[in-house]
């Protein structure tokens, strides 16, 4: 089977999706669809990135998603390096700058970073000149989050546009809720945020969203239902009393979900904390898309790389 | 830099001194460190002789020289950033005469010895006026009080602990009551740091879609109305460091209204960008207080325009690219501002926000009232601090034409208006264009 993609996307970086244009955005998804059959594949692996070297690197804790982005590569027939650092580079010694000047002088093709800071990537990308991949910057954006998302959805719902898509939680913090906002909008979904106004900026007139305060009326006819993860350090910060009000309130579960379009799927961006956000009947139900948005992961990142660093004429799949 | 104080003409030059009424098209001589003559015509018989500089005023403005209620120096401690001569220097380049510097060294200005220290290092190098602003507590911890009898007979103008927030109110009643003791303006960098820890920027539509960590303007309109409570019942000489909220404007609108002893001071920078300046997450606009939306500006504009707020501060905050080429959350806040000032602010006469004499009297006479110094103006008999200014001239804000060591400016490679020629302190030239750089 040869696979041949006209065009590539029209920048060099994957820096979120706000500023993804839709036509890229379906070309990722398009390209996406052809490695999901790879991955499902007897041999796993096409040679589309031999002779590349993809470094993920990841300067605040991740599991699942550096994890995803390196059998991506490795798929790919990339060389996949991984350089993890914990704490600030500041507390290193070492600027960002200078981390990341030692690893672009090894000339890798694609560097795929996570930092704490919101706009890292956006910084760093002005300051090398191999491929910036943002995998999760602050409480910015996650774009191959939202990308894997828009994926998951299509396959489920045979299409993005016209849906309603409810994002419930902690938006404050969540870089996958704002990615998603920008993504689905872009490809004509209806997007809205619930949640408690404490998770919830206090001006959100800039986002193409409507906002509700509580998750009933924001869950009804919804044919997405997109849980946040609540995380522990939100109760010390006085945003949320207990989890079990916020499970009683705003959770998900069979009760609320029934509220939405009969055939609604749930997505999570994991880790999920079951019987918190989300109840772990719902989790595990039939309706659940959790495990096939970590299998979308798979797929998306190969498209991004591929789409951001095979040489010119080289087929996805061949 | 500085020249021998050979007499100084200036002839047919648009004199503006709003503290005499004066907007006319005047001679002036300078000689021996003072303005000897004003007038039509003063320089007749004077041009000519040797040792005279002439300045011929076609087009040009003279002002009384500036005075700069907030700048950083950094000297001690951060010498690579800024030190008290390239300090001076980029004051004089920005038309000003005086310019006070916070005390947030290191170690602190919060005693005598640093005091004296910065004024002998000051008139060591000449040029500019430094009129040091000692701490409000020592080390700016905020719990106890400085020696502040024996700072200001060391030089200190005022008490400041800029870069934190006095935040306990009974330390804050204490520096109140303590300072005026000593006729001592106590000068306060207004945010409750509960509501502000880890924030990168003013909290809005803006942060929201960075997703950086707001500060919102509630943050200092707290600690502005609790002070001005304060200031109240003491009766202290209570003064607002760079205002940026709406909020602030009104609360200080009130207490001027029923007559408090209150001042106020905003920066170019807060008056003249907003928030969206962040988008592209800019470090270089990075500042604390942060910049507002544009609601914010407006009232900030309006506030300067009615006197509500009394001064332009500058609140220059050099950094190295140490500090500023880096990811958001790292870079310390701050800009510097004494070379782009008065560009930026002629900016705001032009269109007509400001009075051409509202800016001068906020950048000479309600500054020096502030803090009790002699105000520079343009009258028979006064001490030569004036400025030389070419309101029409386009410059570009190039890294190599700053006299400030450090060059973190939003406004580098943006051409400006207006440009200070000459600089004069005591008579003396302590900056002149054409000499270039």
């Amino acid at each position: 089977m040869t696979e041949s993609l006209a065009s590539r996307l029209s920048q060099r970086h994957l820096l979120g999706t706000e500023t993804l244009s839709a036509a890229d955005a379906l070309r990722i998804l398009d390209t996406a669809e052809v490695f999901f059959d790879v991955s499902r594949r007897p041999v796993r692996k096409v040679p589309t990135l031999r002779g590349k070297t993809i470094v993920n690197v990841f300067f605040e804790a991740s599991t699942r998603t550096r994890t995803s982005f390196e059998i991506a590569g490795k798929r790919l027939s990339a060389d996949v390096v991984n350089f993890t650092s914990s704490g600030s580079s500041v507390s290193k010694g070492e600027t960002l700058l200078d981390t990341v000047h030692n690893l672009e002088a090894m000339r890798p093709d694609v560097l795929v970073v996570r930092h704490s800071a919101s706009g890292a990537p956006h910084y760093l990308s002005s300051r090398v000149r191999c491929g910036i991949v943002n995998a999760g910057d602050g409480t910015h954006e996650h774009p191959t989050q939202a990308l894997l998302d828009a994926f998951t959805i299509r396959r489920a719902k045979g299409r993005i546009e016209g849906l309603t898509v409810t994002i419930c939680g902690d938006v404050t913090h969540s870089r996958v809720a704002r990615s998603n906002a920008w993504l689905l909008t872009a490809l004509g979904a209806r997007v809205r945020f619930a949640g408690p106004r404490t998770l919830m900026p206090s001006d959100t007139s800039s986002w193409p969203v409507e906002v509700f305060d509580r998750v009933e009326p924001a869950l009804e006819g919804a044919d997405v239902v997109m849980v946040l993860r609540i995380q522990r350090e939100r109760l010390s910060g006085a945003l949320l009393p207990s989890f079990r009000e916020y499970s009683r309130t705003f959770g998900i579960n069979e009760r609320r979900l029934g509220l939405a379009a009969k055939d609604a799927i749930v997505m999570h961006p994991g880790p999920i904390n079951r019987g918190v956000e989300l109840d772990g009947a719902v989790a595990d139900g039939p309706r659940s898309a959790v495990l096939d948005q970590v299998e979308a992961g798979v797929a998306v990142r190969m498209a991004v790389l591929y789409l951001l660093c095979a040489e010119p004429g080289q087929a996805a799949v061949s | 830099m500085t020249h021998a104080a050979g007499p100084l003409v200036f002839t047919r030059v648009r004199a503006v001194d709003p503290s005499r009424g004066l907007d006319a098209t005047v001679d002036v001589v300078v000689e021996q460190g003072r303005i000897t003559r004003l007038g039509p015509d003063a320089a007749a018989g004077i041009a000519g002789t040797e040792r005279v500089r002439t300045f011929d005023g076609a087009g040009r403005w003279l002002l009384p020289a500036f005075v700069d209620l907030h700048a950083h120096f950094r000297e001690p401690g951060q010498e690579y950033k800024e030190d008290i001569a390239s300090g001076l220097a980029a004051a004089a380049a920005g038309g000003f005469a005086h310019v006070c510097a916070m005390p947030n060294t290191r170690p602190v200005n919060d005693t005598r010895a640093i005091t004296e220290m910065m004024v002998a290092r000051a008139r060591e190098i000449g040029g500019a006026r430094l009129h040091p602003i000692g701490a409000i507590t020592k080390g700016q911890a905020g719990e106890e009080l400085t020696e502040m009898a024996d700072l200001r007979e060391a030089g200190a103008v005022a008490v400041s602990d800029d870069g934190h927030c006095v935040t306990s109110s009974a330390v804050m009643r204490r520096a109140l009551e303590y300072a005026r003791t000593f006729d001592l303006p106590v000068i306060q960098h207004a945010e409750d740091h509960a509501l502000t820890a880890g924030s990168q920027m003013h909290e809005g539509a803006i942060s929201a879609r960075l997703g950086l960590r707001g500060w919102p303007s509630v943050a200092e309109d707290i600690i502005v109305a609790r002070d001005l409570l304060l200031a109240e019942a003491i009766g202290a000489r209570y003064h607002v460091a760079h205002v940026s909220s709406l909020g602030a404007v009104r609360l200080l609108r009130d207490a001027k209204a029923r007559g408090l002893s209150v001042t106020a001071e905003v920066t170019p920078h807060h008056l003249t960008l907003t928030d969206a300046a962040l988008l592209g997450y800019d470090t270089a606009c990075k500042v604390n207080p942060p910049l507002r939306s544009e609601a914010d500006v407006a009232a900030l504009r309006a506030a300067l325009a009615d006197g509500t707020l009394d001064a332009i501060a500058t609140d220059h905050a050099p950094h190295s690219p140490l500090e500023k080429d880096c990811e958001f959350d790292s870079a310390s806040p701050g800009m510097i501002g004494l070379e782009t000032c008065l560009p930026l602010l002629l900016g705001l006469v032009r269109e007509g926000h400001l009075s051409l004499a509202r800016l001068v009297d906020a950048l000479t006479a309600a500054p020096s009232r502030i803090i009790a110094i002699e105000a520079p103006t343009l009258r028979e008999g006064a001490t030569a601090d004036l400025v030389l200014v070419d309101p029409e001239r386009r410059w570009t804000v190039a890294p190599e034409r700053l006299r400030s060591k450090s060059k973190n400016s939003p406004w580098l490679g943006r051409e400006v208006c207006g440009r200070v020629e000459l600089t004069v302190a005591g008579g003396v030239v302590i900056f002149d264009a054409a000499e270039g750089r």
